[in-house]
């Protein structure tokens, strides 16, 4: 397929040798509920660049969104505790920080877009007013400085008429313009990382289309830093530099994206980019197999397996497998993946 | 989840309350604090007369006002009778009218919910008498009605009622019009069940949670408005003891003893109060929606 | 916007109408002879037929009821058969006293009442949760008289910071007013306040979770300015609902308050007329505080847009 070799042809964006502005390490995120501990994220680890795209896959459930959450620090303490780890921006420690130093971060350094702009706006407060606020906050502009930079960022996203937009509340603009303010929002302190969490999935295909060709644009002007959130590998392969796969609170897979697509290692990764619906005109007995996918659903995160959390689901599975959890090590240069039996996998083919 | 509940038979869907009841009795103590204190109280009032009590209308002059001893645990009142077994009398009759509206409310509203809900033809006009009689403050309603018809518990009882219907008349009706649109009951009126069968199989089940709830709070309001009515002399008759009426009697002479006002105040809320709380708790149970939120 | 609030009042017409046919019936519907219900237990023969001849009962239904209705869009609402006196003369110099009362406690209800159950709605689970849920509940179980006792006991008796009873204008003297006003409406107020804490909390519960919550601490607001500019602002319109249709139980509560603080307004109006089956005063009463309530709903449904930028009238 065309896409494919496009992917190769692709030259990473962000600056390889820079240090990454967000690491995160060990980091687990645990629930005390009353049907015991859910260990939402489990020892994960990553970090970004400046200007690099780091996409998140995984099924709904997987930690994704709480890892987000845990960046952020926005998760009610408690349910929620960190049992372990550290997310270190700018040389210190997020999990140490205080929650006033939080505020200073939160907005300004790391901001964050949502899956549904519908009910990520306010819908009693004019989007001047939404805007502003994190620029007077953060900035420490008037209020009438803070409505011309607000005016600008619209602008940036390419919102037409801006200064009557500014005037306008949420149930005014459709869904798209929403989520072009919910970016605006987000950029408004010009932010080192930008997290958005399923950006796309709420809006219709050409909006989609056009929202993430803005993120592009603006990780290319600004080097912001992004981490973007999603199930839809359509769009990661369309919009990341690196992906890392999660399954069950755990990160199974990382590579670079062309990578990943060429060679996954990990079973997961596979039935992922298998269950996707492909547009084709071959309509010949070959092609006309049935959409894979995966057996069986995750696993109640209250209570996993001893072994390899998706051995379960798992054509692949061998004793082994469901004793021991795989560790997490390098298949390929620069290809991590956890998984006892990469070395036996079938060769890929879609 | 819903959809599983609305697959159950009736008798099913009741055990399935029924359990669900139980549970928030486990996860809820206060709820079953609510329950011991109302059968307490219920215990004290209705098992008064063989409690070896006085007399609650002994009079006797000599001993009037006087502070709580061994043998007027609560002291006695203007008149010298013993106020503890004329509070625990008088809970007999706050007790009978907060259950007796609470369930004759009910189950008018019950009706007419259902027929306004049902029959589009008469909806608009039992809506609109609904919402005026709404628009008339209760308490002055009810005053006005015992002040015509004469002091009596039957009548404190009506005059109680009458408010409260349009209140749960809404309530039935909102259900209704929620279930009619639903795809098993268009499924059902689809294949001809007759309306009354689509009442009672389809819709009644449903109002039923809800209407619990509801009767507990009006029970709580009843047991209070008596009280208000007998306070403004527009109540249960002197003759008989009831928290309101001994309160009431008592006013005047507040300041030289407090009890008479405090001791009957404290019984009659404590019992609102355990109303209350009963009433809360079977509502996040018995509630989907606000157990969910929690 | 103007055409919208004349046709809501346009429609308040109907109601108003079966709240007046339903008053006026009231007296009729009840069983046996009404000059004799109102004349009372000891009434001679004569004072009955007075009460007939000045109330027009000798005339059929429909007239009484005609007339009774043309004097009333005239303002007229008949005359006491205890003094003699118009009712809308006895109505009028119990107002101020009424609406005074009713006013402070609704200040002094609502501006408490809603940061409690903001406070608790974010603090929901903990203690204070409980405990204003608890005291919530409380305001509802006691009765208010017994309130009113409890703050004369307390406020008046052992302080000695507050006039027992009675009334000043605040034509008067202000401070006369605020001392005597004071106990009332907090009395008064218990059940409204917990009324309104427990609404508050709901809706802030709700709307806590909404995204646009979490979209505003992730800009780095704090707190205070989450739960009061985004989280309120949008709590605010199931809260005033609850502020207009709690009138009602306000409204029950003066006539008790009134009486045991000696206040002379409605209530007292209101319990004097019952005591004496004054029947076209209880008449009158009810019937401007039945239309009273209805015009303040209407009002209140009218602040929506105040709050939500989505209602548009």
């Amino acid at each position: 397929m065309t896409e494919d070799t496009a992917l190769l042809d692709r030259g990473p964006s962000a600056d390889a040798g820079a240090d990454p502005v967000l690491q995160v390490e060990d980091l687990r995120t645990y629930f005390d509920t009353r049907d015991g501990v859910v260990k939402a994220v489990d020892g994960l680890s990553f970090s970004v660049r400046p200007g690099e795209i780091l996409s998140v896959v995984g099924e709904s459930g997987c930690g994704k969104s709480i890892t987000s959450l845990s960046v952020m620090q926005l998760l009610p303490r408690p349910p929620a505790r960190f049992a372990s780890g550290r997310i270190m921006f700018k040389g210190s420690d997020l999990l140490q920080a205080s929650e006033e130093e939080m505020r200073r971060v939160r907005g300004n350094e790391i901001s964050m877009i949502f899956q549904d702009p519908m009910s990520s706006l306010n819908p009693v407060l004019s989007i001047g007013d939404q805007l502003t606020e994190a620029i007077m906050l953060h900035q420490g502009l008037s209020q009438k400085q803070a409505m011309d930079h607000a005016a600008e960022m619209l602008d940036l996203v390419h919102i037409p008429e801006p200064r009557r937009r500014l005037k306008e509340y949420p149930h005014q603009l459709s869904g798209g313009m929403r989520q072009r303010v919910m970016i605006a929002m987000a950029l408004s302190c010009n932010p080192s990382v930008l997290i958005a969490d399923e950006p796309t999935t709420a809006l219709d295909v050409t909006i989609q289309a056009q929202i993430l060709a803005l993120m592009e644009e603006i990780r290319d002007k600004l080097k912001t830093a992004i981490i973007l959130i999603t199930h839809d590998l359509g769009v990661v392969a369309e919009m990341a530099d690196r992906v890392l796969v999660m399954y069950a609170g755990r990160k199974v897979e990382e590579a670079d994206v062309a990578e990943i697509f060429e060679r996954p290692q990990h079973p997961y990764t596979r039935g992922l980019m298998r269950s996707v619906p492909r547009l084709t005109t071959d309509f010949s007995e070959a092609r006309q197999e049935r959409l894979s996918e995966i057996p069986g659903i995750v696993p109640a995160l209250t209570n996993l397996p001893k072994g390899c959390t998706f051995a379960e689901r798992c054509a692949f599975a061998t004793d082994r497998c469901r004793a021991e959890y795989p560790a997490l090590e390098p298949k390929k240069p620069d290809h991590l993946a956890a998984c006892w039996e990469s070395a036996n996998l079938p060769d890929w083919t879609l | 989840m819903s959809l599983h509940v609305q697959d159950l038979s009736f008798g099913a869907r009741l055990k399935h309350r029924a359990r669900v009841v139980a549970e928030s009795f486990k996860r809820n103590p206060t709820m079953l604090f609510g329950v011991a204190v109302l059968l307490l109280m219920a215990g004290l009032a209705f098992l008064a007369p063989w409690l070896g009590l006085p007399d609650p209308m002994q009079q006797s002059p000599r001993d009037r006002l006087q502070s709580p001893s061994p043998e007027a645990l609560f002291g006695t009142d203007m008149y010298g009778r013993d106020l503890f077994s004329r509070v625990l009398h008088g809970g007999q009759v706050s007790l009978v009218v907060g259950l007796t509206v609470a369930a004759m409310a009910t189950i008018f509203g019950l009706a007419i919910g259902l027929v306004s809900g049902f029959v589009r033809r008469v909806d608009a006009v039992i809506m609109r008498l609904m919402d005026a009689l709404m628009s008339i403050p209760s308490i002055l309603l009810a005053i006005a009605l015992v002040a015509l018809w004469g002091s009596s518990v039957p009548n404190v009882i009506l005059a109680l009622t009458i408010p409260e219907i349009p209140r749960v008349v809404r309530l039935v009706r909102s259900v209704v019009l929620m279930l009619r649109d639903q795809l098993y009951v268009q499924a059902a009126i689809a294949c001809g069940t007759s309306t009354p069968r689509i009442l009672i199989r389809h819709i009644l089940p449903n109002t039923i949670p809800p209407l619990i709830v509801q009767a507990t709070y009006i029970c709580a309001q009843a047991v209070i408005f008596e009280a208000y009515l007998s306070f403004v002399g527009a109540g249960t008759p002197p003759e008989i003891p009831s928290w309101g009426n001994i309160m009431a009697e008592g006013r005047m002479f507040f300041f030289q003893s407090v009890g008479i006002i405090l001791y009957p105040g404290a019984f009659l809320a404590l019992t609102v109060f355990a109303i209350n709380t009963f009433g809360d708790g079977l509502r996040d149970s018995l509630d989907p929606r606000m157990q969910r939120r929690v | 916007m103007y055409a919208y609030i004349i046709r809501r009042l346009v429609a308040t017409i109907p109601i108003m109408a079966i709240v007046a046919v339903f008053v006026f019936m009231l007296l009729h519907l009840s069983p046996g002879d009404p000059a004799a219900i109102i004349a009372g237990d000891f009434a001679t023969e004569e004072q009955i037929l007075k009460i007939r001849e000045q109330l027009g009962l000798n005339d059929p239904l429909y007239i009484q009821f005609g007339s009774w209705l043309i004097n009333l869009l005239q303002g007229d609402m008949g005359q006491s058969i205890y003094s003699g006196l118009p009712v809308t003369k006895l109505i009028g110099q119990r107002l101020e006293p009424t609406l005074m009362l009713t006013l402070c406690t609704m200040l002094i209800a609502i501006t408490m009442a809603i940061p409690l159950g903001v406070i608790a709605a974010w603090k929901v689970g903990t203690w204070i949760d409980r405990a204003v849920m608890t005291l919530a509940v409380f305001g509802f179980s006691v009765p208010v008289f017994v309130i009113g006792y409890l703050l004369i006991l307390g406020g008046s008796r052992t302080l000695g910071w507050f006039p027992v009873q009675g009334y000043t204008s605040i034509l008067e003297s202000v401070p006369g007013f605020l001392s005597h006003i004071t106990l009332p409406a907090l009395t008064l107020g218990a059940v409204y306040m917990a009324l309104i804490a427990r609404m508050t909390r709901a809706t802030m519960l709700e709307v806590l979770n909404e995204d646009y919550v979490r979209t505003a601490y992730a800009k780095g607001l704090a707190t205070r300015k989450v739960l009061v500019k985004h989280a309120l602002k949008n709590a605010m319109v199931p809260i005033s609902t609850t502020i207009g249709l709690g009138v009602a139980l306000l409204i029950g509560g003066v006539v008790v308050t009134e009486s045991v603080f000696a206040i002379p307004g409605l209530g007292r109006l209101t319990v004097d007329a019952v005591l004496r089956t004054d029947y076209p005063v209880i008449q009158g009463v009810i019937l401007v505080f039945s239309f009273t309530y209805v015009l303040l709903n209407l009002l209140i449904d009218l602040s929506y847009v105040l709050f939500d930028p989505r209602i548009r009238y």
